[in-house]
Order: C-alpha cells, then structure tokens, then sequence
C-alpha cells in the first residue's frame, strides 16, 4: 500500500501539498512544529495511491514517497 | 644564462607575469596600459594558458575572483578609472582570502582625467579603495627591471599570505624602454591550496563565500584579517635608501617620481648639500619603522609626489614629528622637472632655515 | 515498497531561509536532481548571487562560490576558464540577472561561454522586501511602484530571455514555469537538457523558470503560483527559444 512520510519539522506550512493532492487527504494539522508552523499531514493513508504529486510540488522536501516496486522506470 | 632584452614597461610586466607563473589574465583596454593585455593575448596561449577580453574591468575582476577561487594564477590589469571600477570585486577579493595580482598604470584623474602619468591612485591603493577592512599588498616599482623583478615574485607573494598584490605603476614606467634580465624562476612556493573549489570529489565541498551575517563570525573573520596583515607588515616592508647615511635632508619617493629625486641628489650633492633619497617600494607595509629612524638624522624631508598630496601622509604619520616633512606635488599628467624638484627642496631648505633663526 | 520519491544526494540535509511557499526550494530540488542524474555532484562548481538564493551554498551539496551581484556570469567564466571538464552552473534572480548584471550575462551568451545558468524569473526583488524589478509587470504593485508599474516612468518588463537566444553562442534558451507538477517537469527537463548542453561543449544555455514570491507579491503561496499562470504566462511565453541541437536536424523552428 503506498505511502507518504512527512518530516514534519521541515514543513513551513506553505499547503501547496494540500491544493495539489488528488485524493484530497492532506490537511494541516492543528498542532505545531519546531518552527512555529501547523505541518501538512495525512492521516487517511489507505486512500494515498503514491501519485508523488505533493513531494514533488513541495518547496522543502518533506515528503518521502513509498510505492510497489514499480515494474517499469519512473522519470 | 639569462639575456638582456630592451623591453617596454607594460610589456616587461607581462613576461614577467608568464614567468612567474600567471596562466590566466582578464581585463579590458584603457589607457596607458593596452600593451599588457595586447602582450598576455599573444603570450599566454604560447604557454597553456588564457587570455580572455572581458566586457568591462568591472567583469574583469570578477573573473579574476572566480578563476582565483578555481585554483589558477591569475590576474588583471588596469588604469585608475578601471581601477575605480574593479573595487567592489577587489573587497570581495580580500575579504574571500583569494589570491591574484593587479596592475595599475595611474593616469591623471580624478574622473576621466588625463593619459598622462599620475601618482593620484596612492590613497586608493593604500587605504582599501573598496569598502570594509582590508589590505592590499602594494607595490610601487622605480624602472622596468624593478617592475619585472616585483612581478615575478607577486604571485607567490599573493598565494603566500592569500591576499591581492597590486603592482602601482604609471604611464611614464609603462611607456619607457628600459633593458631587462628575467631572472631565474624556481617555480611556486609550496602553498596549501585548500581553498581551491574545483569540484567535491573526495572531500567535503568548499565554499568561496564573502557573506557573514552574524555579527560575531563577521568580526571574527575581520580579526582574522587584521592578523593576516599584522604579519605581512612585519615580513613584507621593502624599501631602499640612496646617500641617506650623512644626509640633513632627504627626498621621500616612489616609483618614477623617485628617479627624478635621485636625478637630483645627484646634482646638487657636489655643490655641498647632503641630500639623500629615502624610497619606500612596499607602500602598504609602509616602511613606517626605518622612516622614523631616518627622520631622527636628519633636519627636514621633502615628499614628492605626482599628486596633490598621498603619500605625505603617511609619511608625516610615520615620521611622528621627527623631522619637518614638506610637500612638493604636481598633478594633471605632469611629470614634475629636475629643475622644480630642486627648487623646491631649496626652497624647503631655506624655509627650515628661517624657522631655525627665530 | 520502495522509496520513489525522496531528497537529491546534491542537497543538503539543512532546512532552506526561503519563504514558505517560494518556488526557490522547488527549483533547487530539480537542479540537485538533475546533479544527481547526471552524476555532476563531484565535479559541480555553483555559483550564488546576491538576491535570496545567495545562501544556496548552504543548500546544494557541491562546490560553491558567493558572487557580487550581477557578476555569477563573470565569476562562473573564470571558473570555466581554468578548470573547462568540470560541470559550472550559476542561479540567479532577476534583478541579479537582468538588471545589474545584463552586461555580464549578455557576454557571456555572446562568447557561447559553456556554462548553465538558471534563471528565477519573480517579477519582484524578494531579497530586499519587493522592490520593482526589470521584469516587474506593467500595473504591479512593488514598494517601488507603489501605486503599479507605470511604463511612461518606469519603462517596460524586460523579455531578457528572448534577448540571449539572439546570440550566436547560446546553444540552449528555455523559458519554464514552477506553478504546477506539470510544469515543474517540464522544467526539469529543460535543465536536464540545458545541463547536457554543457557536458556536450554545445555553448551557454540557460532555463528560465517562472517562479512566485508569495510574501512580497502579498498572495497565499498557493494564489501566487496562479497568478504565474494568469499575469506571467501572458508577458513571458513559455517554450524553448533556441535550440542547438534542434536546428541541426530541424533546420530552423524551436
């Protein structure tokens, strides 16, 4: 099942993941992290299909993106 | 077995840079110094080496900082209002701890000025010229050998303490032919050149950086500096003293200004007069020290500059009331006369005379 | 499961000083990328100017050497000039690139100096708090046009760009976008073509990326890659203006 792995503490907050998400299931959290700012999470990741269009939008590298081996080569 | 050729300044200077081991030149052409660029255009591809016309002094410099930080010997060269360009480049030279050498034939100034020689450039050269707290390794030679000489070893010097030299001309030295022996050159100092970023295989990446935004790593790095040059001014002073052993009055000059008070000396010693020539070649290290000393001896000194007045200042800074320094300056391009520079010295005398009958 | 997406081997750990939402951090991941893909780490000398990426040495994980601003093109010629194999790239902002630095950056076009520039095309000055920049929009509002640019005194946004694929020695001109995942792949792929460029000896060649400045353009970071879309798309077109590699076999349209 894939997955995305937020570092939290390096997220500034920006919710640039959050218009971009497909699925529609990244949200802000309401907690905060080191730097002061509510961290972009996922908490319904049954519905993440690994589409890597957070990661990719994201400014700071926050997300990591785990998916099946995929059979062919991603570009 | 080295040959003895009759070279023109600009160009000496040039070979001289080859043989000391300038691969690299960037610069631009302004008057009275087009031969060196002209000269390193023909030479340097001779020798493995580069030669690039940038788009102006100011992009000049800048390639001088960034082939400096690629680890290659390298330099520019320039007359005062290129000068004044290239200083933003040359603070950051400084304050990235990067090794070049920078040549400038001074011209009248200040703006557009004239093509005729000037010393009016001593303040620029001495006193940073850029902003912040740096220094410059100066050097003001007196002929076309001495030119040679100076820039042979001026690379080495740069790479030794990783700071600029800058070689202080004008166009009278630029323009005369003089003969000229190259000497032999050893090759480079062994140097660390841990500063080089060249790629980061292997090694961590280096960073040339000049910016410190923290006030404490800022002042730390200026402290750094400072030291840097307390060192350079405790090994690099050069200077020469002509007839000052018995002298009552000496000249203080530099490069050709220096010839003409020798010129003079050499006249006036016969009818009686003890003058002498006390001629600083490092301008910054300042001969502060054997200065002082010499104005203990002797009963007045007179500066002669083709300025309005440079390097009398730092003279009377370093003479610290030892002796009365009078100024003798002419600007505009004009090459002051045997005939006005003895004047004035006799003029000086009798002044000090008159001061002593009161 | 397998790792498919994750931080560039070329950049560093530290957490970036742009502002949240600035499209700077997405731009640095493509180049560090791209690095990566290409295998340039090592031999990577960048170049950092003056504007917000200054600190882009704390972000990339290769050589790097601060510039004056306006000069990387300069600096980077230098560079080139005495170590030609090894892989030198500058990344400038708009006031560095097209304002103060136009001489510089022209020259180097014109020599076709083998080197890559990237070029982040805000429209604002972001270092300085959002001053006007050349290529600042007629009627945007910077804190030096305060009341929107007004062309009768504060003249007209400069298409640099199509500037630099006039000269005989650029091998490589693009113009791309960050607003989008899209686009941002299309950015990646004109830098990795811009980068090969290099690798090849083909001549200068530079990218010019679209980017946003949320904070001084006064927008959330996701209205500010919209308002790329809507105003900066319009004034500066995108698409590959000159090609070398291209003309070659095409003879002639990019």
């Amino acid at each position: 099942m894939p997955k995305v792995v937020f570092s939290e503490d390096r997220c500034k907050g920006c919710e640039l993941c959050v218009a971009v998400c497909p699925r529609k299931i990244i949200f802000m959290a309401s907690r905060m992290n080191s730097r002061g700012f509510r961290p972009a999470t996922v908490t319904e990741m049954d519905k993440c299909t690994g589409c890597t269009l957070c990661a990719r939008v994201c400014p700071d590298t926050v997300i990591e993106v785990y998916r099946e081996a995929p059979a062919r080569k991603e570009g | 077995m080295a040959e003895r050729v009759l070279m023109k300044g600009n160009e000496a200077i040039a070979e001289a840079a080859i043989r000391g081991g300038c691969r690299y030149f960037f610069g631009y052409p302004i008057t009275p110094q087009n031969e060196i660029p002209e000269y390193m255009s023909r030479r340097l591809p001779e020798v493995g080496g580069v030669f690039l016309q940038a788009e102006s002094e100011v992009a000049a410099i800048n390639m001088v900082y960034g082939a400096s930080g690629a680890g290659g010997r390298v330099m520019t060269s320039s007359s005062s209002p290129g000068i004044s360009l290239k200083q933003e480049g040359i603070s950051y030279i400084a304050a990235a701890e990067l090794p070049c050498v920078i040549v400038n034939m001074v011209r009248g100034g200040p703006g557009l000025g004239g093509i005729q020689p000037a010393q009016s450039d001593y303040f620029q050269a001495t006193r940073g010229g850029g902003h912040g707290d740096y220094r410059l390794i100066v050097l003001g030679p007196a002929g076309v050998q001495e030119a040679a000489n100076l820039m042979m070893g001026a690379f080495d010097l740069a790479e030794k303490y990783r700071n600029p030299v800058l070689l202080l001309g004008d166009g009278v030295l630029g323009q005369m032919m003089e003969p000229v022996v190259f000497p032999e050159y050893s090759g480079p100092a062994p140097v660390e050149r841990d500063w080089v970023t060249d790629g980061a295989k292997g090694r961590e990446p280096r960073i040339v950086n000049t910016l410190m935004l923290d006030p404490d790593d800022l002042y730390r790095h200026n402290l750094k500096l400072q030291a840097k040059y307390a060192r350079i001014a405790e090994n690099e002073v050069r200077y020469e003293e002509y007839m000052t052993e018995d002298a009552e009055w000496v000249f203080v000059a530099y490069g050709t200004t220096a010839r003409i008070c020798k010129s003079v000396v050499d006249q006036i010693r016969p009818e009686g007069h003890k003058v002498g020539v006390f001629r600083p070649i490092s301008l910054w290290p300042f001969p502060k020290a054997p200065l002082k000393n010499l104005a203990g001896r002797v009963k007045g000194m007179l500066v002669v500059e083709m300025s309005m007045g440079q390097m009398v200042e730092d003279v009377k800074l370093a003479v610290e009331c030892e002796a009365p320094v009078h100024f003798y300056g002419v600007a505009g391009g004009i090459v002051p006369s045997r005939a006005d520079v003895r004047k004035n010295l006799l003029q000086a005398m009798q002044a000090s005379k008159g001061g002593d009958e009161q | 499961m397998s790792l498919v997406f994750s931080r560039p081997k070329s950049m560093r750990e530290k957490v970036t000083t742009y502002c949240p939402g600035c499209t700077h951090g997405v731009a640095h991941r493509l180049v560090a990328e791209v690095l990566d893909e290409l295998d340039l780490r090592e031999k990577a000398i960048g170049i950092a100017p003056v504007g917000c990426a200054v600190f882009a040495y704390d972000v990339f994980y290769t050589d790097f050497q601060q510039a004056a601003h306006g000069r990387a093109p300069a600096v980077a010629t230098g560079i080139k000039r005495v170590l030609p194999d090894r892989f030198v790239f500058t990344y400038q902002g708009d006031g560095d690139l097209a304002a103060i630095g136009t001489a510089e950056i022209i020259h180097a076009a014109a020599r076709g100096e083998n080197i890559s520039v990237i070029f982040i095309n805000n429209a604002i000055y972001g270092m300085t708090s959002g001053q006007m920049a050349p290529t600042t929009l007629i009627g945007q509002k910077t804190t030096t046009t305060p009341t929107g640019r007004d062309p009768s005194k504060a003249g007209y946004p400069l298409r640099i760009t199509e500037m630099l694929a006039l000269a005989p020695g650029s091998a490589y001109v693009a113009r791309c976008s960050l607003h989008n995942v899209a686009n941002i792949a299309k950015s990646k792929s004109a830098i990795t073509k811009a980068f090969k460029m290099q690798i090849e000896n083909c001549g200068f060649s530079i990218v010019e990326l679209l980017s946003s400045c949320p904070v001084n353009w006064g927008m959330t970071p996701s209205a500010a890659l919209k308002w790329i879309e809507t105003d900066m798309i319009p004034a500066y077109p995108l698409g590959v203006l000159k090609d070398v590699t291209q003309e070659v076999s095409s003879g002639g349209d990019a």
